[in-house]
């Protein structure tokens, strides 16, 4: 991907005044350096290319900020995607692997989370792997969404109106709960869910951490069982990660240079594609649920600006008291916060964001994003779900 | 997505207007391409300075009737005195409900000290921001060493010119040695991340505290003061003479600040924030806007009631100057404009420019219009509007105040909301 598009950058600024890690980690040259300024360096000399992109959490917030169009992210990641590190730690294939950790830890989960429970061993880990051991690590399932949903594959044929399901690594192997709780309102709207015949990790782990490679090969599996549902059995394919839909629409093509074309419009954030439904004359039978809610909008939300999607389908519950969170990066950023050497670095990111948190006097905080969920509960003593799980509760 | 008001462009104009709409009750949407022009501007306001032919104004009455006479199309005309009076004392406190302390009245403006050192006529300005100062004070204008976005010496040459007893000085600032690792980095925002620190507060403390001994005002370039006037505050209670603040080179703190706080207030409101979106298409049908496409929400249109255009001028990209004339971007309305480029400029570069009044031409409720056809719910509003040059005539901000506070008023007793 050689482009001259960086060069419609003024040189405003624009970008570092909303990076959340320029904000905090001076080592970090900031996106309009690590970006547009940096790619007319590279092309110059690849050994130009500066290790210290490191460091950019792939947010986006640099795009959204940008008054001239310039994909400074796109272009730091595919900086980072020419120039892997140099040598593979074993701690970066364990965080980005999330498929073949989540495969082989599910079947021991009990022993497992309470192994990463203890102190002693997150030391350990910390020493051995520079997984920082002040991180909660998150909790494995007992069994995966995947098996689960076998029992009841057959009653959700039932249902005349189908939708697909991109379920994520997450959904699959920490929490099928969430899963559950979206087949629950879909199907409380008269819809049935199937999964892909077959499905990877999105490959956003992989991607941060160099294996570029592997991460094509998993776009291609993964659009190739998209193309199934989507041309022979005529489904729209959803998600309930942030993350996982805006690397499946956006990033194979500017990342990984994978081709979506004819089924990007196919996929489709699982809120708004029930807000389509109902915006379509779909009903959602809810009861009063009297709670405060904060909303967390995740960076990869507000890079595909759908944030009112989900705002409308919790202003649906009736009795919810809503406020929305200032818009900014809670600091894990995926497998980024889990290493010892940003550690400070995304604490300092979400601390804003935390105290916003625990003085809004809120019952639950609600976000699309897995991993800002974890980072909001390691963080601050609130709870938070995806809207899923609310409007499950909600289901009259 | 049914909304009672789209504004297209999120900078002062559409920010005003959207906190305007919210507080009535209405429910808005703010598409906004990027970064506005509000992070690039010196959070000074001012409201009218000179008449199109040059001549100083010393009260808004006279001026804008002096507009009037002229028959000018400028928007201060459209809207007569009066209500250019009520809508900049309703933008004051719309800005105090939103945290941003200005100093200022409508009708009796300050001449403030420019970071090129020269006084410009404003109507509000940050607190932070001197005025003309007495000549028979001493002041020290006082750099970063290796902070090349605000000169002092330029400064202090060009207020000497003009009376003014100053001299430049330099501070080392080594808590801030960490950004000089990116020299391009080492900018206004990324400067004041650091010195907004509760911690760092000692270091300009000490490196200004000498200087404040020596002089009876000291003017620092404002590299503080993101979120709150904390720093600014405490500064002035314990240094030895006042601290005044002057913007730097983009982006600028106190723009960063103004639009931060307008953000914020417009989505505390309940209003509909869509950051890094942009309007590709809208329908027009019996005179109405019916539904607004943009890039990012693909196939669902937004659906509104009425729509406001706050795109900004060239610089925002609301104004597209081609070869052979100036097109309004969004919906290719009725653009103000010279016939035959050879009109556009004039050789002198610092002389009035006629491009600078290029922009959408409006009926007298700032309603748009194409190829002569007006469009009912279409309100047009700031610096994409025509008819005014915001430079030579000193009245950008105060168009945007007023306009979209007029505009949020006739779409309010339009009684169309929800």
């Amino acid at each position: 991907m050689i482009t001259t598009q960086f060069e419609s950058c003024i040189k405003c600024t624009a970008c570092t005044t909303v990076c959340p890690v320029s904000a905090v980690n001076p080592h970090y040259p900031g996106p309009k350096q690590s970006g547009p300024d940096g790619e007319r360096l590279r092309l110059k000399d690849p050994a130009l290319f500066d290790e210290a992109l490191k460091y950019c959490t792939n947010c986006k917030r640099c795009e959204t900020a940008c008054p001239s169009g310039v994909k400074i992210g796109d272009l730091i990641q595919h900086a980072r995607a020419q120039h892997p590190p140099q040598s593979r730690s074993l701690r970066n294939a364990i965080l980005s692997h999330t498929d073949f950790m989540g495969s082989i830890s599910t079947p021991f989960a009990p022993l497992i989370n309470a192994a990463t429970g203890l102190k002693p061993v997150r030391q350990l880990l910390d020493a051995a792997l520079k997984i920082d051991h002040r991180r909660t690590l998150p909790k494995y399932s007992s069994g995966t969404f995947r098996r689960w949903y076998r029992s009841v594959a057959e009653q959700q044929k039932n249902f005349t109106q189908q939708v697909a399901f991109f379920h994520g690594c997450y959904v699959n192997y920490n929490n099928p709960q969430l899963g559950k709780d979206m087949l629950k309102v879909l199907n409380a709207m008269g819809i049935g869910v199937q999964l892909l015949h077959q499905e990877k990790c999105c490959g956003v782990p992989l991607i941060a951490n160099g294996y570029i490679e592997k991460a094509k090969k998993q776009a291609n599996v993964n659009l190739r069982a998209i193309e199934q549902k989507v041309n022979e059995d005529g489904l729209q394919v959803i998600a309930t990660s942030t993350t996982c839909t805006f690397t499946l629409r956006d990033e194979y093509p500017h990342v990984l240079d994978v081709d979506n074309q004819h089924l990007r419009a196919h996929i489709d954030l699982a809120t708004r594609w029930v807000w389509r439904k109902l915006a379509e004359g779909a009903a959602l039978p809810l009861r009063e649920l009297p709670l405060k809610v904060v909303y967390h909008t995740p960076c990869h939300m507000e890079k595909m600006g759908w944030t009112h999607y989900t705002l409308d389908l919790l202003r649906r519950i009736p009795g919810l008291e809503l406020t929305v969170l200032d818009s900014r990066c809670c600091g894990i950023a995926g497998t980024y916060g889990f290493k010892s050497e940003n550690y400070p670095t995304s604490q300092a990111i979400g601390e804003p964001l935390f105290r916003q948190i625990e003085e809004s006097d809120a019952d639950l905080v609600i976000s699309d994003c897995e991993t800002c969920k974890w980072q909001i509960e390691m963080s601050t003593s609130k709870r938070c779900e995806h809207p899923f799980t609310l409007l499950a509760q909600a289901l009259r | 997505m049914n909304f009672d008001t789209v504004i297209i462009g999120g900078g002062l104009a559409g920010l005003l207007c959207g906190i305007r709409l919210q507080e009535q009750g209405q429910r808005c949407a703010i598409v906004s391409r990027g970064q506005s022009a509000l992070s690039f501007s010196s959070g000074s306001l001012d409201l009218l300075s000179h008449l199109p032919n040059g001549e100083p104004v010393n009260s808004l009455d006279t001026g804008i009737a002096a507009l009037q006479a002229m028959q000018s199309p400028h928007p201060y005309a459209l809207l007569g005195a009066e209500r250019v009076r009520h809508y900049a004392l309703l933008a004051q406190n719309l800005l105090a409900e939103c945290g941003f302390a200005t100093q200022g009245h409508v009708d009796t403006p300050h001449q403030r000290v420019t970071p090129l050192g020269t006084f410009r006529q404003a109507w509000l300005s940050p607190t932070e921001v001197p005025h003309k100062p007495d000549a028979s004070k001493t002041i020290g204008i006082v750099g970063i060493s290796g902070f090349l976005d605000f000169q002092p010496a330029l400064a202090a040459a060009s207020l000497r010119k003009r009376g003014v007893n100053v001299s430049a000085e330099e501070i080392e600032l080594p808590v801030l040695d960490a950004l000089r690792d990116n020299p391009s980095e080492f900018r206004a925002v990324n400067i004041a991340r650091v010195l907004d620190k509760p911690e760092n507060f000692s270091a300009p403390y000490r490196a200004l505290l000498p200087l404040s001994r020596r002089y009876d005002i000291l003017y620092f370039p404002a590299c503080f003061g993101l979120v709150n006037s904390d720093v600014f505050a405490q500064l002035n209670q314990q240094l030895s003479c006042p601290l005044f603040l002057l913007p730097t080179l983009p982006p600028s703190v106190p723009g960063t600040r103004m639009q931060t706080l307008l953000q914020q207030r417009f989505v505390r409101l309940g209003g509909t924030w869509m950051p890094g979106d942009e309007v590709v298409n809208a329908d027009i049908a019996g005179g109405r806007v019916t539904h607004v496409w943009t890039r990012k929400h693909e196939d669902i249109p937004l659906t509104p009631k009425h729509v406001v255009l706050a795109s900004g001028s060239f610089f925002s990209n609301g104004l597209i100057a081609e070869r052979t004339g100036v097109r309004e971007a969004v919906f290719g309305l009725d653009v103000l404009q010279s016939e035959g480029r050879e009109h556009w400029y004039r050789d002198d570069v610092f002389a009035a420019q006629p491009w600078q009044q290029f922009g959408v031409i409006t009926d007298r409720q700032f309603r748009a219009q194409r190829g002569g056809v007006p469009i009912e719910n279409l309100y047009v509003i700031g610096s994409v509007l025509g008819g005014f040059d915001a430079v030579a005539q000193g009245c950008g901000g105060g168009v945007c105040a007023t306009t979209a506070l007029f505009a949020a008023d006739r779409i309010g007793a339009s009684g169309e909301s929800k």
